[in-house]
């Protein structure tokens, strides 16, 4: 008899051991480490992969608990659920609700999300269910109520479900203000972190616990035993293999023929527009009708409830989908999981592969299909990382100053507030351990009149001091504000997509098809035809709030090309994929293409060691190119370009633009760039002036801004009177940020966004250690002509060149081909 | 120097890339919808907007009132945003407006924020004025437009190139009436497509967008 299963017959009481045994289970031996824990009062961290019973190992030592209680007088809310999801909370909720009927257990479990009805909602203040499944928004907004106290001083444990996908977020940061504050009005209670493998787990044991002054403490550790490896293939011809690109359309053959193999395929791609792509070319060569849906963050929750409850039911064949399926709810029927294009990496590649097949005991069987040649490359590296069970891990962010902002106007609406002891509550949220009295200060004064140096507010004050000194809010439609912009997710500006019958007129009814991003539906033109929700468009206007469309059979559609969903190239995948080019005994296993590109490379080339950065010079046509391979992933890279442009401008080498990939940085002029000094090009004081200067006109710094402007309460998402169109926010927060900046750079709210921008958008971080990296190890090469490795590169040149920068040369553009047709004589 | 130069019923007139009109003619100079304390206004309802803006857009007044050094300026409506945005301005603000208007004609035109000017103002407050074959008006009218330079709208329009756009204020103007972009540091924008705008020019108009040096026409 194994250790676990004899713990499993002196530890579980009855109705529950009962029950494990009425389904012929056995409790696992996390489970069981989970209730001894629990028992001992401490809080732990389980990490398991997917199918090891995760989540009832999570509740089952408040059931125990509760089930050994005598009826309660009153109501009393014992163990709160947070997901990051909250389709999860109310799929978890429905999950648990077996166990509990089958055992008769009186123990009532509810969910509260934005869905929950207000009567509900109210009801459910007086009288709190047993267990009570929610999400970081929504207890939020339960902390800000006044009768707080009272609703969660019962409180005797915490799930953190998904916990990695939440915690190093700005929702995680805005979960451990609200733990924080949980911490003082139940002190004593226990926590537990459900969480898939990680790399490194230290980070969100510290998450789970109150951090005191000095040092830090941990949650204990319970790893769950580790499913059968998977197994994973890589789709490769040995024919063709693209250049460049995203859409994999010449593996979509082989796609289609794994589909044709498994009972239910997922099929992961990394943005919306690849999903739309995908879903046209696998309908193309679906001749067998095989039932494949759609599903993406912006289509209508409708049609995606729908494709859910398909999957649930068993009836669909593939589901091509993005990253919105990474996390949640259980398919058992998937077994087959199928990753279009790059992995970006591995524990996102680790986390999509446990989708298929939730037994422990059987492989997930996964297929890789690179779309080009270096994601050939980072497909193999990915592969032997998952296969050798290493993990990137992850940059933690600090705290961010704007989500504190929204929490201490929270608190200060929920009671007046001690300044002193919100700073030692502040503080034990494991984000905010670092965060300086000063900052804090900072960010009150921000909340109570905007912390301006010239104070002009004085009178308008949000928050005042109390005869007592402590901090309460000014007025009670202050605390409705807050309420309407709670929570730190931010949307791009959307407009519904409205689906007419041909013939209606633009702005009359249609169904909703979903939400797409204003500013792509703002450069159509009424006539233009693109990809949406798996239909062909033709775009016939907005009116408000949205766009409306009729279908179309247009072949030469536009896939919008969305902003979201696009993460770079992990850290780690890009070391491993760095060490195998560098390795040219290991290119024997790629594709006959690739291992020739390489080899074409090496001998026109050079192929760069691990730590080296090649830059190589050629001219072409009538221009002069530089191209640099630093494998940062596509955000670093844009940063670079914007700095490194400026620097050659300064040389007068004349750049005309760059463009990207994730693997190289492409920059191209009217001088021949040999002769620059590298060193210097790349040296770490770009960082400086430079980036200053390019961060006073960044669309995407600007964005950046408006980000941490709402999140902070700056700007009102939705007001009491009427709700902004994002455009109207868009706009005005451009014009706050250039007179902020102007008069203030030193303001909390323009740190803030320094902040976000250094992780996020910009991934100056990121430049930074790459920078410091390379020093003293550039390889030059001037080249005669263009080299292989730089074909991808060149190649992404024709298509958009800096995503969401644009420059006064459209400008130019505009108004000369207005001079051309005025002076056009035919 | 890069200069725009229109003509609006017969008057030569230059487009400055700030925003601003500048008349060699008459020596004058026009701002349109300079929205004083537009932040400040916002601060009642909870939303504390850097308190700079009427300081931000009076140094842009200056330095163009330094470069053309006008005899009159015009300041063509919704100069202040509200009713006691003008009470808001801080001692430093209120000095460097006097200072600006010292030996100028300064006209206020009423707009609809601000129909009664107050009264410590200096300077002439009218609801529209006529110079040579022009009418200077807050609000663009439906008729009897020929000669008329108005602002209100806060015309914006957008440029799409290869899947990027930028959108920036603009003049709009048909040969026959202008249009003036807003001034204003927080003023927002309302685009050229919109009836509001388009239907005002029966034929066809260009719009000339505000760059960081120059303004670019482009037709509308």
């Amino acid at each position: 008899m194994s250790a676990a299963a004899q713990i499993a017959t002196t530890a579980l009481p009855e109705p529950f051991a009962g029950w494990f045994a009425a389904r012929g289970w056995r409790p696992r031996a996390h489970q069981l480490a989970l209730i001894a824990r629990a028992e001992e009062g401490r809080s732990a961290l389980l990490v398991a992969p997917t199918g090891g019973g995760k989540t009832l190992a999570g509740f089952l030592p408040s059931l125990i608990d509760l089930a050994g209680k005598p009826p309660r007088r009153r109501a009393q809310l014992h163990t709160l659920y947070i997901s990051p999801l909250k389709a999860l909370a109310v799929d978890v909720a429905r999950n648990l609700e077996t166990p509990v009927s089958e055992m008769g257990l009186a123990v009532r479990i509810e969910t509260r999300t934005g869905d929950t009805p207000p009567s509900r909602r109210l009801r459910q203040r007086h009288s709190p269910p047993d267990i009570l499944l929610t999400t970081p928004e929504q207890f939020a907004l339960l902390l800000s109520g006044r009768d707080t106290r009272r609703l969660f001083e019962t409180v005797q444990a915490v799930v953190l479900d998904e916990l990695h996908a939440l915690a190093n977020s700005k929702r995680g940061d805005l979960l451990s203000l609200g733990l924080a504050r949980l911490a003082k009005l139940a002190p004593g209670h226990r926590r537990i972190g459900l969480s898939a493998t990680v790399a490194d787990p230290a980070p969100l044991q510290r998450y789970l616990l109150p951090q005191p002054l000095e040092g830090e403490t941990l949650a204990d550790l319970v790893r769950g035993a580790p499913g059968a490896p998977p197994e994973i293939s890589i789709s490769a011809s040995e024919a063709y293999v693209p250049w460049a690109g995203h859409l994999a359309t010449h593996a979509m053959p082989d796609v289609m023929n794994a589909i044709r193999a498994s009972k239910t395929a997922l099929v992961f791609v990394n943005t919306r527009s690849q999903a739309e792509r995908t879903f046209q070319e696998l309908w193309k060569l679906n001749d067998e009708n095989l039932p494949i849906a759609l599903h993406h963050g912006s289509l209508a929750p409708e049609q995606r409830r729908k494709v859910e409850a398909a999957m649930a039911r068993g009836t669909l064949r593939g589901v091509v989908c993005t990253s919105t399926l990474d996390l949640g709810i259980d398919w058992g029927e998937v077994d087959k999981v199928i990753c279009v294009g790059a992995p970006k990496g591995a524990a996102r590649l680790v986390q999509r592969i446990g989708r298929a097949n939730h037994r422990l005991d059987e492989p997930s069987q996964a297929l890789l299909v690179p779309s080009n040649r270096f994601e050939v490359l980072e497909c193999e590296a990915a592969r032997d990382a998952v296969l050798a069970g290493e993990l990137d891990g992850d940059q933690w962010r600090k705290g961010g100053l704007d989500v504190l902002a929204q929490h201490v106007l929270g608190m200060a609406c929920a009671t007046p507030f001690d300044a002193d002891a919100l700073f030692r509550e502040v503080k034990s949220a494991a984000p905010y351990r670092h965060l300086s009295r000063v900052d804090f200060d900072k960010v009150v004064d921000f909340v109570a009149t905007g912390g301006y140096a010239l104070k002009r507010y004085d009178r308008y004050a949000k928050l005042r001091p109390t005869p007592e000194g402590l901090w309460r809010i000014a007025h009670p439609r202050i605390a409705q504000a807050y309420r309407l912009n709670v929570g730190v997710i931010i949307e791009d500006p959307m407009l519904d997509v409205r689906l007419q019958s041909k013939g209606k007129p633009a702005g009359a009814g249609g169904r909703n098809l979903g939400r797409m991003e204003e500013y792509f539906l703002e450069q159509l033109t009424p006539g233009d035809s693109f990809v949406f929700a798996g239909h062909v468009l033709r775009f016939e206007g907005i009116r408000e709030t949205a766009a409306y469309v009729t279908k179309s059979n247009d072949p030469v559609a536009q896939v919008p090309s969305y902003q979201g969903g696009k993460f770079p190239l992990s850290t780690f995948l890009a070391n491993r994929v760095r060490q195998m080019l560098a390795k040219p005994e290991t290119w024997k296993r790629l594709p006959c293409p690739v291992g020739e590109w390489l080899r074409i490379q090496e001998w026109r080339s050079v192929i760069p060691e691990a730590n080296q950065l090649l830059v190589e010079t050629f001219p072409r046509g009538s221009r002069e190119y530089l191209v640099c391979y630093p494998f940062e992933g596509r955000l670093a890279h844009q940063t670079l370009g914007m700095l490194v442009t400026r620097r050659l401008e300064r040389l007068r080498m004349r750049p005309l633009g760059f463009s990207t990939n994730e693997y190289a940085l492409a920059v191209w002029g009217l001088r021949d760039m040999s002769g620059v000094d590298m060193g210097k090009l790349f040296d770490e004081d770009m960082l400086g002036d430079d980036l200053d200067a390019w961060l006073a006109e960044s669309a995407l710094y600007k964005r950046t801004f408006r980000n941490c402007a709402i999140i902070a309460g700056l700007i009102e998402r939705r007001t009491t009177a009427s709700e902004k169109t994002g455009r109207q926010v868009t706009f005005s927060s451009d014009l706050i940020y250039d007179v902020l900046r102007a008069h203030e750079p030193d303001h909390i709210l323009l740190r803030a966004t320094y902040e976000d921008a250094a992780t996020g958008l910009l991934d100056i971080e990121r430049l930074a250690a790459m920078l410091k990296r390379i020093k003293g190890h550039i390889v030059v090469r001037p080249l005669d002509r263009v080299s292989p490795l730089a074909v991808p590169a060149l190649l992404e040149i024709s298509k958009e060149m800096v995503a969401g920068e644009a420059h006064e040369d459209i400008l130019h553009e505009a108004e000369e081909s207005l001079i051309e047709e005025a002076m056009r004589l035919a | 120097m890069h200069e725009t130069r229109v003509e609006v019923n017969g008057e030569e007139l230059l487009l400055e890339a700030a925003g601003a009109l500048w008349w060699p003619g008459e020596a004058t100079l026009v701002f349109a919808d300079l929205h004083f304390e537009k932040g400040s206004f916002y601060a009642r309802s909870g939303q504390m907007l850097p308190p700079y803006d009427t300081r931000a857009t009076i140094a842009r007044i200056e330095t163009l009132v330094a470069r053309r050094k006008p005899s009159r300026v015009i300041a063509l409506g919704d100069s202040f945003h509200d009713p006691y945005a003008a009470e808001r301005l801080d001692e430093e603000e209120r000095a460097r407006l006097a200072k600006l208007r010292e030996g100028l004609e300064w006209i206020w035109i009423a707009g609809n924020h601000d129909p009664v000017p107050p009264h410590w103002l200096e300077g002439r407050v009218a609801d529209e004025i006529a110079i040579g074959g022009l009418l200077f008006r807050h609000e663009p009218s439906d008729m009897n437009a020929r000669g008329e330079i108005a602002g209100h709208l806060h015309p914006c329009a957008t440029v799409t190139r290869r899947g990027r756009s930028l959108r920036r204020r603009c003049f709009v103007s048909d040969g026959k009436r202008l249009l003036m972009p807003a001034f204003g540091a927080y003023a927002g924008g309302l685009d050229v497509r919109d009836r509001a705008v388009s239907g005002l020019f029966k034929d066809k108009f260009l719009t000339y967008l505000l760059g960081a040096a120059r303004v670019y026409a482009v037709a509308g």
